[in-house]
């Protein structure tokens, strides 16, 4: 499994991560040699076999439906890196 | 002090033989001689433990103590603690004061545990060596010139220096066995959803646990007595009912069936380690349990089964920090895509981005089939693997890690090597199955450790071959020279 460059900045991209093309090389060659030891489960035979996306296979517990959580916003807001009126602030989106 | 185990401390403060003031005192001093050297801590909370103290002095005063009343404890830094800053070792998170406590700190707390400080890690609990924290590397106090493991590194390391007598960990993959059975302490991951992951920054949702650090099985019960249960706040918490899993420590070995999976101890194990496994495996056969031979067929398959779910479940996890409600954010973001790449880009360590990359990938349309389906019907195999072992035995054992303790920076050049580090412990997380790791012994002066797993919510069962154990042999009381 081989990589180019420009699909290693491709996933980089779709993960949201900013690299320098100088990193691409270095990246390139680790993510190359993961992919090439996770080769090893393609060759099983699991055709018939359930997938299994939680160790104990539990379904999701339901509750009253009833306010249990209070609102907390101002607390939540004073970890932001930046905000404004009450809301988080980003730049502009819309021109 | 520094050596006694958590019940005689308890004893000692309940008979107000000693406050918690000055055990709080007594560890923070030993923290501040020795944690330069061993960079265990992210963070070291003295005042705030010294308020913690004098309420739990207060508390046992007033005949209002429970058994870890006053008793110090430090918590890996990927729990969320009110009002102190949580890091998870990464940049991305050097600003971030959680606004409340993780469920196990609640826990903890409402317990009257004196928390002395955040551990080191490896960033966001991705490594087994603790050199991928954004806070450098810690150290490993048997020789200070290799790692602690990880990621849980600082919890097990500090415990080792004697800087605190517990401490919490995490293990996704080993993180709590592997660092414990390289420094020498003890280390058990409970069973998926015994102890609640609320406040505990995730990783890997459907591997993740959080679980004790100590030096004996014993204190690792009487931690998980007040952890464990179920949380409203976790929707994979598990119904289980309480239990006191002190109660059995003691109980005879005999009848107990020990299963030794062939794949384990085959030709890739070091034959010096695998040889003092089965010393430590002889003495449970002295203790009264029966050994069989076993079979896990699919061992081989869990390295890279688990690094496809791991890798997959982790980008969408990370995918939260976006520089805008918490953390990191870069300077001077042209527009909102750049806000978001620089963010994370500049935020994440390298194992980080190249694990969220891998997620990415095994996630994307064209691929999804083929590694991350795949991955989770395998994962059935290996699930079904230890089910039937189960059926015939009630705990395996074998080692925990395929060598002891490494050099700082001899695994860092290919991210393979370090993998396999967790050749042994990743499928227990894959199953979901408690497991604990145990001081069995010395090889080059470095500790190794005895992993035992259980059955799924047989932590009882495991704490008590564990105990048993530990009242035959004396390994688990070697303490590294400089820190004895």
């Amino acid at each position: 499994m081989a990589f180019e460059n420009e699909q290693i900045a491709g996933i980089a991209r779709l993960a949201r991560l900013g690299l320098r093309e100088s990193e691409l090389t270095a990246y390139n060659r680790d993510l190359s040699r993961i992919l090439e030891m996770i080769e090893a489960i393609r060759g099983v035979d699991a055709a018939t076999i359930e997938p299994l996306a939680h160790p104990l296979e539990i379904s999701a517990r339901l509750r009253a439906d009833k306010i249990t959580e209070t609102d907390q916003r101002d607390k939540f807001l004073a970890i932001a890196p930046s905000t404004s009126a009450g809301y988080y602030l980003v730049p502009k989106v819309i021109e | 002090m520094h050596r006694t185990s958590l019940k005689s401390l308890s004893d000692l403060l309940q008979r107000r033989e000693i406050s918690s003031q000055e055990l709080t005192r007594f560890f923070l001093e030993r923290t501040e001689r020795f944690n330069p050297g061993i960079n265990a801590f992210i963070t070291l909370t003295g005042e705030h433990a010294l308020k913690e103290a004098r309420a739990a002095d207060h508390r046992l005063q007033h005949g209002e103590a429970g058994p870890l009343t006053g008793i110090p404890i430090a918590h890996k830094d990927i729990f969320c603690t009110e009002g102190i800053r949580t890091t998870c070792a990464s940049r991305m998170l050097d600003n971030f004061t959680a606004p409340y406590d993780a469920t196990v700190v609640a826990r903890l707390k409402d317990a009257g545990m004196v928390m002395i400080g955040k551990t080191n890690m490896d960033e966001f609990a991705m490594g087994s060596s603790t050199e991928n924290s954004f806070y450098g590397p810690a150290r490993n106090p048997w020789d200070e010139s290799r790692v602690p493991g990880g990621s849980s590194g600082g919890s097990a390391a500090a415990i080792a220096a004697g800087m605190v007598p517990a401490a919490t960990g995490t293990d996704t993959g080993g993180s709590i066995r592997q660092p414990a059975a390289l420094c020498g302490i003890t280390g058990l991951k409970p069973s998926y959803g015994r102890v609640s992951r609320y406040g505990m920054i995730a990783f890997a949702s459907s591997l993740d646990q959080g679980g004790p650090m100590t030096r004996s099985a014993e204190d690792a019960a009487m931690i998980l007595n007040a952890i464990c249960g179920l949380d409203a706040r976790d929707s994979t918490s598990a119904p289980q009912p309480g239990e006191d899993f002190t109660r059995d420590l003691d109980r005879d070995l005999s009848g107990i069936r020990i299963g030794l999976p062939r794949e384990f101890f085959d030709a890739r194990l070091d034959p010096a380690i695998g040889g003092l496994i089965m010393d430590a495996v002889r003495e449970l056969e002295r203790s009264g349990a029966t050994l069989v031979d076993i079979d896990l067929p699919n061992t081989a398959l869990a390295i890279p089964v688990y690094y496809v779910v791991a890798m997959a479940e982790c980008s969408s996890n990370l995918s939260r920090y976006d520089g805008v409600r918490f953390g990191y954010r870069c300077e001077n973001p042209a527009d909102l895509m750049d806000l978001y790449c620089r963010s994370r880009g500049e935020g994440f360590g390298d194992e980080v981005k190249r694990r969220i990359m891998v997620g990415a990938y095994v996630l994307s349309a064209g691929y999804y089939d083929a590694y991350y389906l795949q991955a989770q019907k395998v994962r059935r195999l290996i699930r079904d693997d230890y089910r039937q072992a189960f059926a015939k035995v009630d705990v395996i054992a074998g080692p925990t890690t395929p060598s002891t303790a490494f050099r700082l920076h001899e695994k860092t050049d290919n991210p393979i090597s370090m993998y396999l580090s967790d050749i042994y412990t990743v499928a227990v997380n894959l199953a979901g199955l408690p497991a604990i790791s145990i001081p069995a012994g010395f090889l080059n002066r470095l500790p190794i450790g005895l992993q035992l797993i259980g059955d799924y919510f047989a932590e009882s069962r495991l704490l008590n071959v564990a105990h048993r154990y530990q009242l035959a042999t004396d390994w688990h009381r070697a303490a590294p020279e400089t820190y004895a």
